[in-house]
């Protein structure tokens, strides 16, 4: 005894999220389920301490970093297909691609998801990886457990290897360089049911 | 006429309400489980989003292949991957938050509160559902407040009669009566259908009895079939009321406020009450909150470390009758119970479950787990490590922490030095 779904009249713009992120409408429909249960005061936006909520979040060394990818440009409420745009860069790449050729670049392509690994880096989005905003990164991930100098030579050899124009800096170019043989596609994807 | 009829028609309820909600209504829900829903009990609810692939660890993924495990794993710009892609894991899908929310049902049971993504697309349909809605609100409702309303009622009279009585033997017996015919009648009035499986493992007197926690109604589900006393906080009002109504005839253990913050007092009191084997057996809800019945998470130690054995139950709700989970932040008891009472019924399954003691050489802790996996085993939920306290509180940082210190041991652990600074 049951009716199937109807989804589209619960998401605004559902056709247009469709076609710019890639998802299907099933998958939109369990997103959205899944952005009204981290809603928690039905607000219809969600804003930085219902992410700080999840356990899995708030555990992860580089967990606010990833919270501040989701508010960019300085907002500080997320609606439902900002959240959706993001989550797109974590679609595993198509392995066939449309025949009519797509007319812009899904967010899933190799650079995007290279350009969303790269803001996590850079902090004040000045296109660079500066030495300090590495320093900054290896801090989080490593805690307390490894002392100030070893923080600095690992930091020091993953620059010398990367920067390529020896500005002192890594530039998206020259990390994209240094990822060149990396499976992106493996490490940056999310592997959504159908 | 019609001030005659006015003072007949609570009679007419009070006389059907239990004839309907006794057996009719049990009668009804027994004999239409099997034709209308024959797919299996538990487990119809749809779970995840993204498919977990068997955690590979930390190491595994940031070294590459296993072949490397001599050499050191240096810094690569690539390693943050790792902590992206799970960060992002658990904001799509994470094992905690779901469960503080009401489940989903794979095919719907006609109660618009269990309506998360069905549509109304043929007439046929809403119609039945506007026929289900006429019978829950305008006959199943008011008979089942009527029959909560005579039996809280009687609770109190009888219960406040038996506290005079000086005999106190006397007074136990009647007490246990008393009680029994309350929460019967509470059973009733929201025809919760139960079905006990091994009563021969019933808890016995001096014993603690755990179970696991969705909804206060377990409490009337399981002290319908024997006695326990009851631990927690005194509230004010009708709950208050009914509270020290329970507590003259029979011997269960409120606290204060200010005394629930007193570990030690709290664990003398319980351990005082087993040490008595007359007492009733002390039921206790280790988990401290509710959780939605698709999992059981963490057991607070402190009812393990008294030393007494213990007698797990597991409950598990069929949720195609009515979703039986309290989400105390979407709203308050009196609108739950409401909601309750107007759903098509509590239809749930209690398992008594062999007695078990703490074993040599195991801490409180350990304890509490294996009980836990005990009662996850038997009620089919899913066994987790997490506190049910994160439903309003953040994680601590000892688990941020624990994820540093394994990234830290990829990359520099190797070394005889800094290993020996790794242990603590």
């Amino acid at each position: 005894m049951g009716s199937s779904s109807s989804s589209r009249n619960k998401i605004p713009n559902a056709q247009e999220l469709m076609d710019q992120t890639g998802f299907s409408s099933a998958h939109l429909l369990r997103l959205y389920d899944r952005f009204e249960c981290l809603d928690r005061d039905n607000r219809g936006y969600l804003s930085p301490d219902d992410f700080e909520a999840v356990g899995g979040l708030a555990m992860n060394p580089i967990g606010g970093r990833i919270i501040d990818a989701f508010f960019s440009s300085g907002q500080d409420t997320v609606d439902f297909s900002s959240f959706v745009r993001i989550l797109a860069h974590f679609r595993p790449t198509d392995r066939n691609r449309n025949k009519e050729g797509t007319q812009q670049e899904l967010p899933n392509s190799r650079t995007r998801k290279l350009k969303f690994a790269f803001q996590l880096y850079d902090l004040d989005r000045d296109g660079k990886i500066s030495r300090e905003e590495l320093l900054q990164v290896l801090r989080a991930m490593l805690g307390l457990q490894v002392t100030e100098e070893q923080l600095q030579s690992i930091a020091e050899r993953a620059i010398q290897e990367a920067d390529l124009d020896k500005d002192d800096a890594i530039s998206f170019d020259e990390f994209k360089k240094s990822l060149e043989k990396v499976d992106i596609d493996t490490k940056m994807s999310i592997g959504f049911l159908k | 006429p019609s001030c005659h009829c006015l003072p007949q028609l609570p009679c007419v309820y009070v006389i059907a309400s239990p004839l309907v909600l006794c057996w009719v209504v049990p009668l009804a829900v027994r004999s239409l489980v099997p034709v209308l829903f024959p797919c299996g009990f538990c487990h119809l609810f749809l779970d995840c989003i993204i498919a977990k692939e068997s955690p590979a660890s930390l190491r595994q993924e940031i070294r590459g292949s296993a072949s490397c495990l001599c050499s050191d794993h240096e810094f690569d710009m690539a390693d943050i991957f790792y902590f992206c892609r799970s960060g992002v894991e658990s904001i799509v899908d994470d094992e905690v938050t779901k469960r503080f929310s009401a489940q989903e049902l794979e095919s719907w049971n006609l109660l618009t509160r269990s309506n998360y993504n069905f549509h109304h697309i043929n007439m046929r349909l809403t119609l039945l559902w506007g026929l289900g809605l006429l019978t829950r609100y305008g006959i199943l409702l008011p008979l089942r407040v009527t029959l909560a309303v005579t039996g809280i009622s009687l609770f109190l009279f009888f219960t406040t009669l038996v506290g005079f009585l000086p005999n106190a033997a006397l007074r136990s017996y009647l007490s246990e009566k008393v009680h029994m015919m309350g929460y019967r009648m509470c059973v009733s009035s929201l025809t919760a259908i139960i079905t006990y499986h091994n009563r021969e493992n019933k808890p016995k007197n001096g014993a603690i009895c755990v179970a696991n926690h969705t909804t206060p109604i377990d409490v009337i589900i399981l002290a319908s079939d024997r006695c326990y006393s009851l631990v927690g906080q005194m509230h004010r009002g009708l709950l208050g009321m009914i509270q020290s109504g329970m507590v003259k005839s029979s011997p269960h253990i409120w606290f204060d406020r200010s005394e629930v913050k007193d570990r030690h007092l709290v664990a003398k009191r319980l351990s005082d009450h087993v040490a008595d084997k007359t007492k009733q057996p002390i039921l206790i809800f280790p988990e401290g909150t509710c959780i939605n019945n698709t999992s059981v998470m963490m057991f607070k130690k402190g009812s393990f470390e008294i030393g007494c054995t213990i007698y797990p139950v597991a409950i598990k709700y069929d949720p195609r009758f009515g979703d039986a989970f309290w989400n105390s932040s979407k709203c308050g008891l009196v609108w739950y119970l409401l909601s309750m009472m107007s759903s098509w019924a509590i239809v749930c399954s209690v398992w008594y479950l062999p007695p078990m003691d703490r074993e040599e050489g195991e801490d409180a802790v350990q304890f509490a787990n294996r009980v836990k996996a005990t009662i996850a085993a038997q009620g089919g939920l899913v066994d987790l490590i997490w506190d049910g306290g994160l439903k309003r509180s953040k994680v601590n940082d000892a688990f941020k922490e624990e994820l540093q210190k394994l990234y830290s041991k990829v990359l520099v652990g190797d070394h005889e030095d800094e290993s020996e600074r790794m242990e603590i």
